[in-house]
């Protein structure tokens, strides 16, 4: 019985090790690199400017800094050679009190901005797997 | 259709005031309102899931109209109805099912050609979320059904014309869950004595009581507007003059805004009142405000 629990153990946790291999930067590739991620992340700014339902909490902050932490960000999501050296999600966000629907929001603008630069859906989805389970850090702050 | 038409009035008038708010409304993600059941509650076409009717979110109202067309060898159903969702949170809903009868009504020369019957909904979300939270997105269903042309129903055995039955609905969305491409998820179960949806009364002369009923479904996002799946039902078997089948069937749903959708599908229906092979097109449309 204890074999059989040991090698249910075995299972579960070395798949789970084998899935992680040093470093996969896969996602960081299919989303073109930086200069793909650089585009996606323009594209969404460009998109959230246009969007009365989430611009306000956008207006007092400087766009450039932005661009260059979230193309960071992203990068460092995706497995890419980058680090991050912003505040936390959870100090980035603080008492902008993000809801659901914004937080949404800005989900449909990165979708349209991957769209637009032809980024495979799938691929779309990995990044986007990715960004969701911060979320918690995000909204309600 | 009195009834359809008064829904839709009282539905426009609640979120009139939210809607003139264009920052404050439809504030989910495309799709995640789902299409309308046969039952009126936002789901698929023959199951409702746990997703609440319409993209609001907290705070925010949303609402469907729908109208669905069923088209079987023998039969026909038309369903029409209109849902409203508060808050991502509760959702009330209407249907009329119409059961045209077809070519039974002159192999058995009988008395009504048509089947009807009013569908009132109340669905709650319980707790999780479709996409984000640990949990799944569960929510609890109460439907009243009534039905209205009594007369052929009480006649092969059905006990009674109104009822009220429950369900239990569990709802994901796997992100990149199904090859890399989204997977919905669709669990449930009703508590139930409807015979075909109630259009043959509830409760009958082989079984009186309500019977647990599992339902599901399974949907593939092709890519935000576009999904295919399938779906299951199934149903009670109270009435000893005819066999009555699960229900199944599968789809394309396609999203092109959050204002419309339609899903086409091929439902195999199986044995409807002694009539075998009832498998035939399923077509939907629904607006979203």
């Amino acid at each position: 019985m204890r074999l059989a629990i040991l090698a249910l153990a075995l299972a579960l946790v070395l798949p789970a090790c084998a899935q992680r291999p040093a470093h996969d930067d896969s996602l960081y590739e299919d989303l073109g690199g930086k200069p793909g991620i650089t585009r996606i992340v323009e594209g969404m700014l460009l998109n959230v400017a246009r969007d009365p339902r989430i611009v306000q909490h956008f207006r007092n902050v400087d766009p450039e800094r932005l661009r260059n932490k979230l193309v960071e960000k992203f990068c460092v999501e995706a497995g890419g050679p980058c680090a991050y050296t912003g505040d936390t999600m959870a100090e980035a966000h603080k008492g902008q009190r993000i809801d659901r629907a914004e937080f949404n929001a800005l989900v449909e603008n990165l979708t349209d901005a991957m769209e637009a630069q032809g980024v495979p859906v799938r691929v779309q989805n990995r990044l986007l797997a990715r960004l969701a389970t911060e979320r918690g850090e995000v909204i309600g702050k | 259709m009195r009834l359809i038409r008064m829904l839709c009035c009282v539905t426009l008038a609640l979120a009139g005031p939210v809607f003139a708010d264009e920052a404050g409304r439809q504030g989910r993600l495309l799709a995640t309102g789902g299409a309308s059941s046969i039952d009126g509650a936002a789901g698929g076409g023959i199951t409702p899931w746990a997703v609440i009717a319409g993209y609001g979110e907290a705070g925010q109202v949303g609402a469907t109209v729908f109208a669905t067309r069923v088209q079987l060898p023998d039969y026909r159903l038309d369903v029409a109805g209109a849902a409203i969702g508060y808050g991502n949170r509760v959702e009330l809903s209407v249907a009329r099912n119409r059961f045209d009868l077809g070519s039974l009504v002159h192999k058995l020369g009988l008395p009504e050609n048509t089947l009807s019957q009013d569908v009132l909904g109340a669905k709650v979300r319980l707790f999780g979320d479709l996409i984000y939270d640990r949990l799944p997105q569960v929510s609890l269903g109460l439907e009243y059904k009534h039905q209205k042309d009594f007369l052929i129903p009480s006649l092969v055995g059905a006990r009674r014309d109104e009822d009220v039955e429950g369900y239990l609905a569990a709802s994901r969305l796997f992100l990149g869950g199904a090859f890399g491409y989204n997977l919905l998820v669709n669990a449930g179960v009703r508590y139930s004595r409807a015979n075909e949806l109630g259009l043959l009364g509830f409760g009958g002369d082989r079984r009186d009581t309500r019977s647990l009923l599992k339902e599901g479904a399974v949907a593939v996002l092709l890519n935000p507007r576009w999904a295919v799946g399938m779906e299951y039902r199934e149903k009670p078997d109270n009435l000893s003059f005819a066999g009555e089948s699960d229900w199944a069937d599968v789809f394309v749903g396609w999203f092109p805004s959050k204002h419309v959708s339609v899903v086409l599908a091929y439902a195999r229906l199986g044995e409807i009142a002694t009539l075998d092979n009832q498998n035939g097109t399923y077509l939907s449309v629904q607006g979203a405000f």
